[in-house]
């Protein structure tokens, strides 16, 4: 088969492999019609993340048709999925609680030493995203292995597109459960740090759960111009001054919410060694590691912080007076995608969420080179790239379609 | 459940997490004890203790979930003669002996004169509390092969008993709570090289 590849920094490759096959009695084999890069893969692209190898298969927002399965799968051949990009088994006691992201079993054994070490448990197997999380081969691929396939993948309905449903494997469960842990009641200000995906998707689901106000916070016009669609207030943090805005847009209070989908991503994994290197990085900009701690001080006293924002490591400077005296309350986390899939299944389907719109670009899977780097240096205009291995090669590369 | 497991009476830690090793208080409280590093790890796996008990001391079902377990071989009730991987493609062999068995509890074992590897432990299965499952207490004492400088090669390699422990209380949980064990290979060649 086809697959997009890891090799280095800024070197990732469309190379043929070998197709994967059912091992575990309960996996199935998946044919990709649709998957996104993420975010957090540029920074595997950007050669951030350790534990990565060459060869690796990159990809962890992805859906398609079923065409083979294991003994004890669920999944029945040609059915469509979409497939959480977190691994978990559904028979441990985290599972049982729905905390499927902390799954006992989604990693294998070998692969939960650097995790335990690092964060005392090891958490759940992710797909595409190194080996500290599992090694697992991703959906960037023209077909993907998926373990536990009786308890992951959500089947979507007959007549239903990709493009509508994509978001479920990772980042509308996540910008959903940001709001949730930011527990919003009616009159609400709610501010949201960024607004790449997640932070959209916070501002979306904020107004669902009856925020009153959303202030979004970026620095991309594009990106801006998008959360005012959904009604949100903007803060364009190169022209003004984010604390002194949110004290002034919220009478001197500080919102009552603050939603940081900003964070490090998974650079703190070893954020002492790349420290520097962070900071010169134009992807990252200069202050953006600020994220969590502006929002802790810009919140209301006795009001919630919460932060769907990836951090792997250590934050120098964490405001932990503030945060203790103003009595907030800190929610975070990597996303239960499998307890969210459902619902918000319902909701895309009634039309009260549409993610169709932060699509910018579809591409073919033999362009996911030049996708990655339009991703990596356009951050404005390139919203989501979606590759599709099934779509015809345009005639000229990385032209939008 | 300060009765059940082995401690140094000081508090309630067990004797696998002492701070001055632990294995001389460990030999004490085994009986037949044999080796002198001291190995011990508790895992809770959701599920009742019969069948973990049940699948374990089915011995020739151990290689399933001991990665460096090649063959376990029934002599008699009580005598069960092991093939173990070693550092260098080499393998190792004993013979074990029961010294301890109470149905849905208690496990223990000691090797038999003139093993490679001179070992012994206990396994036990125990309600866990709040009705989560149970606990697996896995205690064990062995002397690594040609000493301090065997532990330390068997480690390069990843052989060494104590991490060799952790990661197979890791995948017997894998198996039990799920019926498998977890693997990130793509291809059914590929699984067959790691698991090897």
């Amino acid at each position: 088969m086809r697959a997009l590849t890891w090799h280095g920094k800024h070197d990732v490759r469309v190379e043929t492999v070998d197709d994967p096959e059912i091992i575990n009695p309960r996996d199935a084999i998946i044919r990709i019609t649709s998957t996104a890069i993420c975010g957090s893969d540029l920074h595997l692209y950007d050669g951030y993340i350790p534990t990565m190898k060459a060869g690796d298969i990159l990809g962890h927002e992805f859906m398609g048709e079923v065409v083979e399965t294991g003994s004890r799968s669920s999944l029945k051949k040609g059915q469509r999925v979409v497939v959480p990009f977190t691994i978990a088994c559904g028979g441990c006691f985290h599972c049982s609680k729905h905390q499927y992201s902390a799954c006992d079993n989604g990693l294998p054994a070998d692969n939960q030493d650097i995790a335990q070490a690092i964060y005392g448990q090891p958490m759940s197997g992710l797909f595409g995203y190194s080996h500290m999380t599992g090694g697992y081969a991703g959906g960037q691929a023209e077909y993907v292995r998926v373990p536990f396939s009786d308890v992951g993948p959500i089947i979507i309905p007959d007549g239903v597109e990709d493009d509508k449903v994509l978001f479920l494997s990772d980042i509308l469960p996540t910008g959903w459960q940001a709001a949730e842990y930011a527990e919003i009641e009616p009159g609400d200000t709610v501010a949201v740090w960024g607004c790449g995906p997640v932070g959209l998707f916070c501002v979306q689901s904020a107004f669902l759960m009856g925020a009153e106000r959303v202030i979004a916070i970026d620095h991309f016009p594009r990106r801006l111009d998008l959360a005012r669609k959904f009604g949100a207030e903007t803060i364009n943090y190169e022209e003004s001054k984010t604390y002194e805005a949110l004290m002034e847009m919220t009478g001197g209070i500080g919102p009552d919410a603050c939603i940081d989908a900003v964070g490090l991503e998974a650079h703190g994994f070893f954020a002492d060694n790349v420290w520097d290197q962070i900071k010169v990085s134009t992807f990252m900009g200069t202050d953006r590691a600020h994220s969590i701690r502006q929002a802790i001080l810009a919140c209301r006293k006795g009001g919630r912080v919460s932060m769907p924002a990836v951090y792997g490591g250590f934050v120098d400077k964490f405001p932990l007076g503030a945060f203790m005296e103003k009595g907030l309350t800190l929610k975070t986390g990597q996303t239960h995608v499998q307890h969210y899939m459902p619902a918000l299944l319902n909701a895309i389907m009634e039309d009260k969420i549409d993610t169709t719109f932060l699509i910018s670009h579809r591409m073919p899977l033999e362009q996911a080179t030049e996708g990655y780097k339009m991703f990596h240096d356009q951050q404005n205009e390139v919203t989501k790239i979606v590759l599709k291995p099934g779509m015809a090669l345009a005639p000229a590369p990385g032209e939008k379609s | 459940m300060g009765d059940v497991r082995d401690s140094t009476g000081r508090d309630d830690a067990p004797l696998t997490v002492e701070k001055a090793g632990g294995a001389g208080a460990a030999a004490d409280k085994l009986p037949e004890a044999q080796g002198h590093s001291l190995s011990g790890k508790t895992v809770t796996i959701n599920r009742p203790r019969q069948p973990l008990y049940d699948f374990w001391r089915d011995f020739t079902n151990l290689p399933a979930f001991m990665d460096n377990v090649v063959a376990v071989e029934l002599l008699d009730e009580k005598r069960s003669r092991w093939t173990v991987k070693a550092p260098g493609a080499r393998t190792v062999q004993w013979t074990s002996i029961i010294t301890e068995d109470v149905p849905g509890r208690t496990i223990a074992w000691t090797s038999e004169e003139g093993a490679d590897v001179p070992n012994s432990g206990r396994v036990e299965f125990l309600d866990a509390p709040g009705g989560r499952g149970s606990w697996v207490v896995a205690t064990i004492l062995y002397d690594p092969p040609a000493g301090i400088i065997g532990k330390v090669i068997a480690k390069m390699f990843q052989r060494e008993p104590a991490i060799q422990a952790r990661r197979d209380l890791r995948r017997f949980k894998q198996l039990m709570e799920t019926g498998e064990i977890a693997t990130s290979a793509r291809t059914r060649s590929q699984h067959e090289e790691e698991t090897d």
